[in-house]
């Protein structure tokens, strides 16, 4: 044996005893591990291992709840200031509105005008225009109807100086020969500039990712001789080859390219161009004066006369931010206006008394489901266990009725012929012709919300209860205390975490119910929930039903916080 | 057995049954009195009704038969809160969510005593128990031996007459169990309250009581001083369970006075004193303590009848040597000695013969 002992002593390889005998001589420095490597640093890694495995055993739960939980509900959440489908629909006529001083003029500028036709023109091609007027309908009535029309009508503009065109040569109609000219034939210089401008457009426009490809950009030469024609043919031309999937060479240009050119031509000088259809356009610019430049404004004017009106255009600029504040200000009963925020009409304010309701039936269901769930759950917590099981199961049963059923059970209970009417004119509690109105009211939802949440009261007290040794009782009445005072004094004040626990949890279940109220809540029972779901599937104002979700979270999250600054969120427990 | 002396008595059970499920007693005829500053144990194992009856005592369990006095007034229809008895819980029971001095004022405010004799109290039971500076404390910050204290301190806050325990050590260590055991008995009687006091520690009973009375099968099997209670055990179960025994099955040979013959099962014969045999021929259970076991014979009477007996396992124990032998057959025979200059230790496999003075091996039940 002690040859052995010495052979160890007589090695001196590094050990974990070495270790501690270096770090215990050297007092200043870092304390080293056995191999001379910081002691904290290996602690380090030797717990990241760890780490990671439990990572790894969480993992897919948390890849599922950030997949189908967090991102969904943080993706609607940011509806709520996500603005951009007044700019991704009309992107020029939003910055062209920048330069717009509406106290200065009455009307935008003639620009504005005619980047909003070239817009709405793409934008109605594309079909996306009456998307726009229903956004901006939620601020302003008769937005959507004038998107609708204005978008049928907008090709009449076009068709007018088309006529005049053919006059001069009947060319002008040949879709080939406008291909030809704007591509400049082969071999041209071409403006990619302005082509990925147009794609980026137009995919903002359709929502999707469209590839930079080179579906089509007109030469160079042309672009800088008719920048109106050539962005306008570019829009066009990208989108049917993109969106549509066209070959475009032969394909008649949209509309909107007839005023472009006429508008282009008026100042262009064409005697030193010598692309493809040179001849044509100079004998366009012999010809110009005949054409009148176009007048968007007027034509606006004619399509309808809510154009030419100071509101009309007030409204599109004040929406045209990327991200708004107008579906919060919607939400509490305000709204944003060209001239800052203001309260909604007294008849449109209903959203701010809804949140008031939803927090003060709530408070009254907890209130409720507290005194019903308080007594249920002593006796449970004191009776002997096979009998406590017994009647955990009764408390249990709602749990595995299906909710649409029990809240449909209630209302055949409260509806003025059903059972409880019955019972009491038969008892002639109440007469035939005075029946009781329980339900489609706030007393409806008080009572079914009360029966459907009070397990949730119950178990947590009870689990509460359950820890509470039966020796306080006693010891407090050994003490001299009355039965009253024993459990006032020394049995309530330790089952209040159970009633916390309860508390918070029946708060924010109701506060966020939907169902319920839906089916017996009537008009003055129905919670912010119901409006939410309304503006998520009946109006489709998605914005503001975000809005009035992420106060909905943030009152939760508010009155979380209080409660655990006042009470302890210690104090809670569940079990 | 039990006492029926009733006119000095404080605390009375007469005739006292208890069936919880109305088929069988866990109490059976319990007669017991008490006087007055008496620190009287109730020792048994669990189940043997001795906690049934401290409940019956404090009120928390009523009992279905007999009458319980205390100071000669039948207490069964009086609420355990007007009994005025302190008790102290096995887990203590401090509230949890009021602070020591908290948890002392409750008795004296729901008897509405005044702010200032409540604060003056509470002084005094704090400091009676050493814990004066402990009064701002919550229970949960405090040591199982301090929380012992204090529930110790708010069940004699109020000056009860009569103190009830029910196996209030039972959470602590060997040291501070022993180092309790003597305060708490130092203070019963220092306060001359009269104590009730739980416990299945038979080390516990034996040093803290006046007179202990050992619980089975819900009687009390013998109720006495403990001297009395380890000397003379009044039968096998009390031999049993009170401190280390040796036993031995044989049948009585004769019966002459204070000593009768006992043949043991192997045929060799032994002395003993006979206290619940009464002819000759009955089966008995000698009892003898490791102690009381003689191997030198010049200490023993000459005409002692002797046991051969072979060393199985010697154990030095410090203050005591304990020796393993193997005597009449069987191989559990436990004896004592203490560690002399002149003692003799014996060795594994030396032959040995034992004997003792009849009246300390007891002839009982079989």
């Amino acid at each position: 044996m002690s040859d052995v002992t010495d052979a160890t002593t007589a090695k001196r390889g590094p050990t974990p005893d070495d270790g501690l005998r270096i770090a215990d001589s050297k007092d200043s420095g870092p304390v080293l591990s056995a191999d001379g490597t910081p002691l904290k640093k290996s602690l380090r890694r030797a717990l990241r291992m760890e780490k990671l495995r439990a990572l790894a055993l969480i993992a897919p739960l948390l890849i599922f709840v950030m997949i189908s939980f967090i991102i969904p509900i943080g993706e609607m959440l940011f509806r709520s200031v996500e603005n951009q489908i007044v700019e991704d629909t009309i992107p020029d006529a939003v910055r062209e509105l920048r330069q717009w001083d509406r106290d200065e003029d009455e009307l935008p500028p003639e620009a504005v005008f005619e980047a909003m036709y070239h817009d709405l023109f793409t934008a109605s091609e594309a079909k996306k225009h009456t998307r726009l007027g229903s956004r901006l309908n939620y601020e302003e009535s008769g937005m959507s109807s004038l998107f609708r029309q204005s978008g049928r009508a907008l090709d009449d503009l076009g068709d007018d100086y088309l006529d005049a065109l053919e006059e001069i040569d009947p060319d002008w109609e040949e879709g080939t020969v406008w291909y030809e000219m704007m591509s400049g034939g082969e071999g041209a210089e071409r403006d990619t500039e302005l082509s990925s401008r147009v794609v980026g457009q137009i995919s903002n426009l359709e929502e999707t990712f469209l590839p930079d490809t080179d579906a089509f950009a007109p030469s160079q030469a042309i672009s800088e001789l008719l920048p109106r024609t050539a962005e306008a043919y570019t829009r066009f031309a990208v989108f049917e080859a993109l969106v549509d999937e066209r070959d475009i060479t032969d394909r008649d240009p949209w509309e909107n390219v007839y005023p472009a050119l006429i508008a282009d031509m008026k100042s262009a000088d064409v005697s030193g161009y010598d692309g493809p259809h040179a001849d044509m356009l100079r004998e366009l610019k012999s010809n110009i004066d005949d054409f009148e430049a176009p007048n968007y404004k007027a034509a606006f004017a004619a399509i309808d006369e809510d154009w030419a009106a100071h509101e009309t255009w007030a409204t599109i600029k004040a929406h045209s931010v990327r991200y708004t504040n107008g579906y919060f200000l919607n939400a509490i009963d305000m709204k944003r206006t060209p001239d800052g925020a203001v309260s909604q009409p007294e008849d449109r304010q209903i959203l701010v008394k809804l949140f008031q309701r939803t927090l003060k039936m709530s408070l009254i269901i907890t209130g409720s489901c507290i005194l019903l769930g308080y007594p249920v759950a002593w006796i449970l917590a004191n009776l002997p266990t096979g009998k406590a099981n017994l009647l955990m199961i009764l408390v249990l049963l709602p749990f595995w009725t299906s909710l649409l059923v029990r809240t449909s059970a209630w209302k055949v209970m409260l509806q003025q012929q059903g059972v409880i009417n019955d019972t009491l004119v038969w008892l002639g509690l109440v007469g035939d012709d005075s029946r009781l109105i329980m339900m489609n009211n706030a007393t409806g939802t008080i009572i079914a919300m009360t029966h459907i949440l009070l397990p949730f009261m119950i178990l947590p007290m009870y689990s509460v209860m359950q820890t509470i040794n039966p020796s306080y009782l006693r010891a407090a009445k050994s003490l001299g205390a009355t039965n009253w005072t024993a459990f006032w004094r020394v049995y309530f004040p330790q089952s209040i975490p159970g009633i916390g626990a309860g508390s918070i949890l029946v708060f924010i279940l109701a506060i966020g119910y939907y169902i319920t109220p839906e089916i017996v809540g009537g008009t003055d029972g129905v919670f912010i929930s119901n409006r939410i779901a309304y503006h998520i599937s009946s109006s489709l104002n998605w914005g503001l039903a975000a809005a009035l979700g992420s106060i909905l979270l943030a009152v939760v999250l508010i009155l979380y916080w209080a409660y655990d600054r006042i009470v302890g969120i210690d104090n809670v427990k569940l079990g | 057995m039990a006492d029926t002396d009733n006119s000095d008595a404080f605390v009375a059970f007469e005739r006292v049954q208890k069936s919880y499920d109305g088929e069988s007693l866990v109490v059976k005829d319990l007669n017991l009195t008490m006087p007055k500053g008496e620190f009287l144990t109730m020792l048994g194992p669990s189940g043997s009704g001795k906690t049934t009856c401290l409940m019956m005592l404090a009120g928390f369990e009523s009992a279905t038969h007999g009458e319980i006095k205390i100071d000669g007034v039948s207490i069964n229809n009086i609420p355990p809160h007007k009994r005025g008895i302190g008790m102290v819980f096995q887990n203590y029971a401090l509230f949890p969510h009021m602070t020591i001095a908290e948890n002392l004022s409750f008795p004296l405010e729901v008897r509405k005593i005044g702010k200032s004799d409540r604060e003056k109290k509470i002084k005094r039971a704090l400091d009676m128990v050493e814990m004066g500076d402990f009064g701002g404390r919550r229970p949960a910050q405090l040591s199982g031996g301090q929380q012992q204290r204090v529930a110790l301190a708010r069940a004699l806050v109020f000056e009860p007459e009569l103190v009830l325990m029910d196996e209030p050590l039972g959470a602590l260590d060997k040291q501070l169990r022993e180092k309790m055991q003597f305060e708490i008995t130092d203070l019963a009687h220092n306060l001359g309250i009269t104590t009730v006091y739980v416990t299945h520690d038979q080390t516990e009973a034996l040093t803290m009581s006046d007179r202990v009375a050992v619980f089975d099968d819900g009687r009390i099997q013998q109720i006495d001083p403990p001297d009395v209670l380890y000397e003379s055990p009044q039968n096998s179960f009390v031999a049993q369970f009170i401190g280390e025994n040796n036993t031995m099955q044989g049948t009585v040979k004769q019966i002459q006075g204070k000593q009768c013959l006992v043949e043991l099962d192997n045929g060799e014969e032994i002395d003993a004193a006979p206290v619940n045999v009464n002819k000759v021929g009955e089966r008995t259970t000698i009892s003898i303590r490791p102690e009381r076991v003689e191997f030198n014979k010049e200490r023993l009477h000459a005409d002692a009848h002797t046991l051969k007996a072979e060393v199985l396992e010697f154990i030095y124990m410090g203050d005591i040597f304990r020796t393993r032998l193997r005597v009449a057959g069987k191989e559990d025979f436990i004896i004592k000695t203490r560690n002399a200059p002149d003692q003799r230790r014996l060795k594994p496999g030396e032959q040995i013969e034992i004997g003792w003075m009849p009246e300390d091996a007891r002839a009982l039940d079989a």
